[in-house]
Formats: C-alpha cells, structure tokens, sequence
C-alpha cells in the first residue's frame, strides 16, 4: 500500500433506508489524507451520521463504496473494525466494567497483549487527568470525563483513524480547551481524525479541510480559508458613524458615497433598531475583495457626505456566515 | 439475514495488513468478549445466585416439603418436582442473563457498540450472548442439586445410572433459556419490558410442565397438547427421565428422550436463527 493512498475514501456513495422516500446518503464521494483532521458539517439529517455509519461498518451503504486505509469497508469489516476508532456524541461507555478495565477490555477485544494494555492504559489515564479515578465505574463521571475516558478508549488499539461525532457538545470550556489540545497532538502523531460538529469555532480552529453536507449531498470540500472566500466580497468593513441632522438624507448619502468607492461588492445598512441605539447612528456593512484597502476612502465618504466616523473596523467573514450562506437559515 | 450476510465478508486465515489472520483476531475477540461477561458476572456472583435461586428455594421448601409435610401433597411429588425446579431455574437464569441487557443496549445504552466494533462478524456478539446465558443457565441449574439435597432430606432421591443423560440436558436447557433470551431480547423495546415479562414469562412458567409431570395431564387433553408448544415442557421432561428413580421396578413415564433431544435442539436453533436476524437489522442497517 502506497503512502499516498487516501486514509478515508468514499465514491458515489448512496443510502436509501428501507421506508425512506429521500436517499439520506445520495451519491457522496470525498478523500480524506493520511493525517489530515478532517470536518464533516451540516445541519441536523443532513446525512453526516450516515455517512459515518458506512464509514464505521454499522451501515451497508446501498451503492457506491467506501474504504479506509485502502480496505473496502463492506468486503473486509474485520480489518476495518482494526483501523479505526469511533468516538460518539453520547456515552457508551461499559458501565459494569471499571474505569481502567474499559480502557484494557476494549483493547482485549482488539488483541492487544495483556502487557502492552495495562501499560497505555495506564499511561492514557494519566495522560488525560483520569488517573486517580481509575478504579471507580464510569457512574460518577462527568460529561467531560467520560468523553476523555472514550478518546483514551479509541487510542487503546493504536488505530489509524479516529471519528469523532461532535466532541466537544456538552463540554465546559476548560474540557473543550483540554479535548481540542489532546486532538491536534493525536494528530501530530500521525492520526487521521474526521470529525463532526455544529460548532464552526470549533471546525474552523481544528480542520484542515472541511466538507459542508446537506440533503445528502456534499456542497463543498475546502479549507476553511478557501471556504471563507465563498461569501460574496470576500471581507467585510464594519462602518459606524453619526449624524445629528434628522431623517434619512445623511445615511443615504453616506450609503451613497460608500457605494462609489472603487472595489465596493456591496453595501448594507444596518437597521439599528435595538433600544440601546443611540439617535443619529449610522451602522454600515461594505462587502469588498479587501476591505482593509477601504479604510481611508471610507472614513473620507463618511465626512464627505456631512457624518462623522465612530469606527471602522475589517472583518473576517466567519465560517458560520458561509455554512448558512451554503445551508440557508430554515430550521429542519 | 439481511443484507449483510449476503455480501460475502471476509473471515479467512489470510493475514491482515497488521499481521494477524481475521479468524486469529475474531476468535481472540469472542473470547475477550466473554470473558468480559465473566468478570462481570463474578463480580456479582452472589446476587446472581440470589436472582436465580430464590424462587426455587422457596418453591422446594413449600412444594417439597411443607405440602407433603400437612398431607396436602404427595410423599413423592418433591421428586418429580425437583427436575421440573432445575429445568425452570436453568432457563430463566439463562434468559435473564441475555434478555434484559440486550434490551437495554440495543434500546439506549448502547454499550455494546464497543463490542460490535471489535474485530469479528458481527453475529458472533450474538453468538457470545446465548453461550455466556447458557453458562450461566448451567450454574443456576447446578446449584438446585445441593440446594434439594439440603431442604428436602430423605425426599432427595435422583437416579444415578443417566447421569450423561443429566448433563446434556442441563446444558440443553441452559442454550434453550439463552437463545429465547437473544429472540426477546432482540425484539423487546425498553418501554415493554415489565408488560412483555408478564405476557411471556408467566404462561412460560406455568405451561411447562415443571410443576407436574407430562403423562399425569391426560385427563385434559387440550391443556397437555398445549404445554408441547412451551420448549420448557421438554427440558422438564428430559430432566424427569433422567433424574426419577424407577418406581416399583418401572421407570417413571416420561416423553420420549428422543423426541425431548430432537425438539430442544430444533428450538434451539430456530430461535438462535430468528434471534441472530433481528439481532443483526438492529445494529446493521
């Protein structure tokens, strides 16, 4: 096997489930690199769950095929089941078993040698701050803790790639802190992790790439950077001004005279409409290729116009504005 | 089987890229896995004794020896009480040890995802379950023996030239209990747990002819072509045959030990197959 060969690769793949009238899967094809932290995101029934269902053998896909480390997934569950390891959103944890027998159990399920496991158990536990509380049973945990104590379980049979579904959802932010930490240094060894996640912080902090999904379908497959630059214009200037005339003839000037500005994609007034807005302020989007080029002429056109300038300030568009951008805003 | 079964999946002696062969790594699994269930049961050992063996305990002392005792039983109904008392502890122990935490993973707990993702076919969890239930029906069963010795006294009287016999049964009903422990298991959802105990177990119990004997139902006809359906007839009757002392030179009237060997083992099996099937459209679609 080349080292080049894709860690995850998905071609065509299709799930229709039995009563469903829709393809919850419908013709997705994605390669994910050896060692790349890969995310996975969509709105709620967008078809991630499925998608990693195939990827984890639990579901057989209906068409297409789906293989990780080059081993077919539906030919040869055995080795695959080998190779990787599958963190949940929930709990499922083996609530008889003792905090450190989960961790040298499961790695019995997987053959790993009595020595070798009682060691990295042991090493894990103390690696991720469970290592006093190693012979309680899981009831007592925490939400953060049993979410360390399934990542210290998935390590346990050294796999190649780890999937995690929404890892840090529920967690305080010293725990996401903490998770975010132990995942980019997986990484660093070497791990190949696809993850999911409906926080864009998150995915935007910890991906290297990042497939937007929704109906089944993949809309798009970047990074984060090249991502961003699906919103129209690119960059944003946020512009506030004042003026003490009334009525409308100052904001649509000014509107006017920020829209004249050479490179301008878009101009978007802000309706102040909150209580707290003080009379006379004037709140301003311009969308443009780079806005940090519009300062001066803007703080110009805001004079020239008879305002005076509050702020200015460039803005990066977040991720989040480009995954409603792809998804729009409807609830599912 | 669904349509997993129908693609042809890989369990060979080939090794995998990680240098052990599929069968060598699903075989080490089975066993870890069921040594798992091992562990755990010890850990609990004695409440487990107390779940299976209250009930019979209580049924010798009354049945065996307070009813014959004030002359409402006869001398010698503990000893074909005893047989039916193994046959019942044996099973309901069995499925005790499947049903319920079957129900419960595949319901919500899922905490049997980590075992389903260890390296072996799938059904083989399955597979794990009913022997695991079984050992456990085997140990529950075993236990009634010293149990009868002690509460019944001079009423303990087992024969003792069937002994393989014996044995075979009390392992038969041990995997009877466990594969209709893996069927209910599979099937039952959480919130029908306590209605689906009462709607199966209690005619379970009441039909299987451990209370009495088969033959002694002739006098209503309906009632003992009835009990054929309930595998606990047989169990009862299998242990009967090889558990009773001839009386007065005659062996004991039992169902034939052919027909008893032939039927657990069909039960066995068709409720291995059907319990294997739902089994596997819960955990792969």
């Amino acid at each position: 096997m080349s080292p080049n060969t894709p860690a995850i690769a998905v071609r065509g793949l299709v799930k229709k489930y039995a009563k469903a009238k829709t393809n919850a899967v419908d013709g997705v094809s994605f390669n994910v690199s050896r060692g790349e932290i890969f995310g996975l995101l969509g709105p709620n029934g967008a078809g991630k769950t499925t998608t990693i269902g195939v990827l984890t053998t639990a579901i057989v896909p209906t068409e297409g095929s789906a293989s990780i480390m080059s081993v077919d997934v539906t030919r040869d569950p055995i080795s695959v089941k080998q190779r990787i390891a599958v963190v949940p959103q929930q709990s499922n944890l083996d609530r008889s078993l003792k905090v450190r027998e989960i961790l040298t159990f499961h790695a019995a399920y997987h053959g790993v040698p009595r020595k070798t496991r009682e060691a990295l158990a042991d090493k894990l536990l103390n690696e991720l701050g469970l290592g006093e509380r190693k012979n309680e049973k899981v009831n007592r945990y925490s939400g953060g803790m049993a979410q360390r104590l399934m990542i210290a379980r998935a390590l346990m049979h050294e796999p190649d790639v780890l999937f995690l579904d929404e890892p840090t959802n529920n967690l305080d932010p010293q725990s996401r802190l903490f998770l975010w930490e132990r995942i980019r240094e997986m990484n660093a060894r070497g791990l190949t992790i696809l993850l999911t996640t409906h926080d864009m912080d998150e995915a935007d902090k910890l991906c290297q790439r990042i497939a937007v999904m929704d109906h089944g379908k993949i809309l798009v497959d970047d990074t984060p950077a090249e991502l961003k630059k699906l919103i129209p214009g690119g960059t944003v200037l946020e512009v506030r001004a004042y003026t003490a005339a009334a009525g409308d003839g100052v904001r649509d000037a000014v509107s006017g005279a920020l829209n004249a500005i050479p490179g301008v994609a878009k101009v978007e007034m802000v309706d102040e409409k909150d209580s707290n807005a003080e009379a006379g302020a004037l709140s301003f989007r311009v969308y443009a290729e780079a806005a940090n080029a519009l300062i001066g002429p803007a703080a110009q056109a805001v004079l020239t116009a008879g305002a005076e300038v509050r702020d200015l300030s460039v803005k990066q568009p977040s991720l989040e504005e480009v995954f409603i951008f792809l998804t729009g805003r409807h609830l599912r | 089987m669904s349509d997993v079964s129908s693609t042809k999946v890989i369990l060979d002696g080939t090794h995998t890229e990680r240098g052990h062969s599929r069968s060598f790594l699903a075989f080490n699994a089975f066993f870890a896995i069921l040594r798992r269930d091992i562990r755990v049961t010890g850990r609990e050992f004695v409440p487990f004794l107390l779940q299976a063996l209250m009930q019979p305990l209580f049924f010798l002392f009354i049945f065996g020896k307070v009813l014959p005792g004030i002359g409402l039983a006869a001398g010698n109904f503990a000893t074909l009480m005893l047989p039916g008392i193994v046959a019942l502890t044996g099973m309901i122990a069995a499925m005790q040890g499947v049903t319920l935490p079957l129900v419960l993973d595949l319901g919500f707990a899922r905490e049997i995802d980590d075992r389903l993702l260890s390296p072996l076919p799938v059904w083989w969890v399955a597979l794990e379950k009913v022997i695991f239930g079984a050992i456990r029906g085997v140990i529950a069963s075993s236990v009634i023996f010293p149990l009868g010795w002690v509460i019944l006294g001079g009423g303990f009287v087992v024969r003792d030239d069937r002994i393989l016999v014996l044995i075979g049964m009390v392992l038969l009903t041990g995997c009877v209990g466990s594969t209709i422990g893996l069927l209910m298991g599979t099937v039952i959802k959480p919130d029908q747990i306590s209605l689906m105990f009462t709607l199966i177990f209690t005619p379970l119990l009441f039909t299987g002819c451990t209370y009495y004997p088969w033959g002694a139902l002739r006098n209503i006809r309906w009632f003992q072509v009835l009990t054929l359906f309930n595998p606990l007839t047989y169990a009862a009757e299998g242990l009967r045959y090889s558990m009773v002392p001839p009386i007065g030179g005659h062996n004991f009237p039992t169902l034939g030990i052919g027909w008893i060997l032939l039927l657990l083992g069909v039960s066995v099996v068709t409720m291995f197959v059907l319990g294997t099937r739902t089994f596997m459209s819960r955990v792969v679609t």
